[in-house]
């Protein structure tokens, strides 16, 4: 699996996913610089990291949304190619009209920085591959701006379609209000786009995927992938 | 030529951070406040005199940039 990392200035977490990255697949990802305008060539996945692209300034992720890298990002997402949006990358694909709806300000207005649980809602998808469904995993999220909102129309959309991938959840995978952290509306953490090769999610797979971080839930997706594009190819 | 774009979010969104500034305002003893919602302005300065121009390119900046039009409204004033 060959992936681009993009590098925006203010990101911060793209080094703990190049590092996962490797990991995972084997290969060093490339890092992306905001000004180039493509893409290296034959990449299979675009990762979208997280951090504080432009101070959140405006809007999080309003500026790198703009980017000139963002143009060959949709381009290679037109093209059907894997694009994963993580916290801050969640937000900028959500700005770029790559995904619908926004991440508002946390309900409860606090920066959360802890484990959460998610419940993987369903395992065909190549974001999602490597569990099954209904698993609950536990990742850590760190945001302040992570709390999905989107008109009745497009929620009503994302779940008649099946789009909503990752769902904050209980221990025990029960989906309630008590851990709903941010207020996301139907407690969402992670969705894809109509044709399901663009996922945004605000909770930080890459962050759980050795041992020394006592936990190593956050592999699969990644693995999902690989086994996706080895299979494709 | 002066400018200004208002930004305001729309009504249905909810809106934590005028909330807090509404508490906070109640706390404070201030009466009378029955809501706060919070937007944005950007006093911008056009280049030139045609005020037609300057109306379009300060749409534009707000299409593009300045608001996004899934939650927030947008106000454009020539000064």
């Amino acid at each position: 699996m060959k992936s681009a990392v993009l590098v925006f200035p203010g990101i911060n977490r793209e080094r703990d996913m190049a590092r996962a990255l490797k990991l995972i697949s084997g290969h060093e990802p490339q890092m992306v610089w905001h000004a180039e305008t493509s893409l290296p060539e034959g990449t299979d996945l675009v990762v979208v990291p997280g951090g504080f692209s432009y101070g959140d300034y405006l809007r999080c992720g309003a500026i790198a949304a703009r980017a000139p890298v963002m143009d060959a990002v949709r381009a290679f997402a037109a093209d059907g190619g894997l694009v994963l949006g993580v916290c801050n990358g969640f937000q900028i694909l959500c700005e770029a009209g790559l995904l619908p709806g926004v991440l508002m300000r946390n309900a409860r207005l606090k920066f959360i920085c802890h484990d959460v649980h998610l419940r993987v809602e369903r395992s065909d998808t190549p974001f999602t591959r490597g569990y099954n469904a209904g698993q609950v995993i536990r990742v850590p999220v760190a945001h302040g701006e992570g709390n999905y909102e989107a008109d009745e129309e497009t929620l009503k959309q994302l779940e008649g379609e099946g789009r909503v991938l990752y769902r904050y959840c209980s221990p025990e995978g029960v989906v309630d209000e008590g851990s709903n952290i941010n207020g996301a509306a139907h407690s969402i953490a992670g969705i894809v786009n109509a044709r399901g090769n663009v996922l945004g999610m605000m909770p930080h797979p890459e962050n759980h995927v050795e041992g020394i971080m006592g936990c190593t839930d956050g592999r699969g997706l990644f693995a999902g992938l690989v086994a996706h594009l080895e299979r494709a190819a | 030529m002066k400018a200004r774009v208002t930004v305001t979010l729309k009504s249905g969104i909810l809106d934590p951070q005028g909330k807090a500034i509404e508490g906070a305002l109640k706390s404070l003893g201030v009466e009378g406040v029955a809501s706060v919602r919070q937007g944005k302005v950007f006093d911008i300065e056009i280049a030139g005199a045609d005020k037609a121009r300057a109306e379009a390119t300060l749409k534009a900046a707000a299409d593009k940039l300045l608001a996004n039009t899934v939650i927030e409204n947008y106000r454009v004033e020539v000064l």
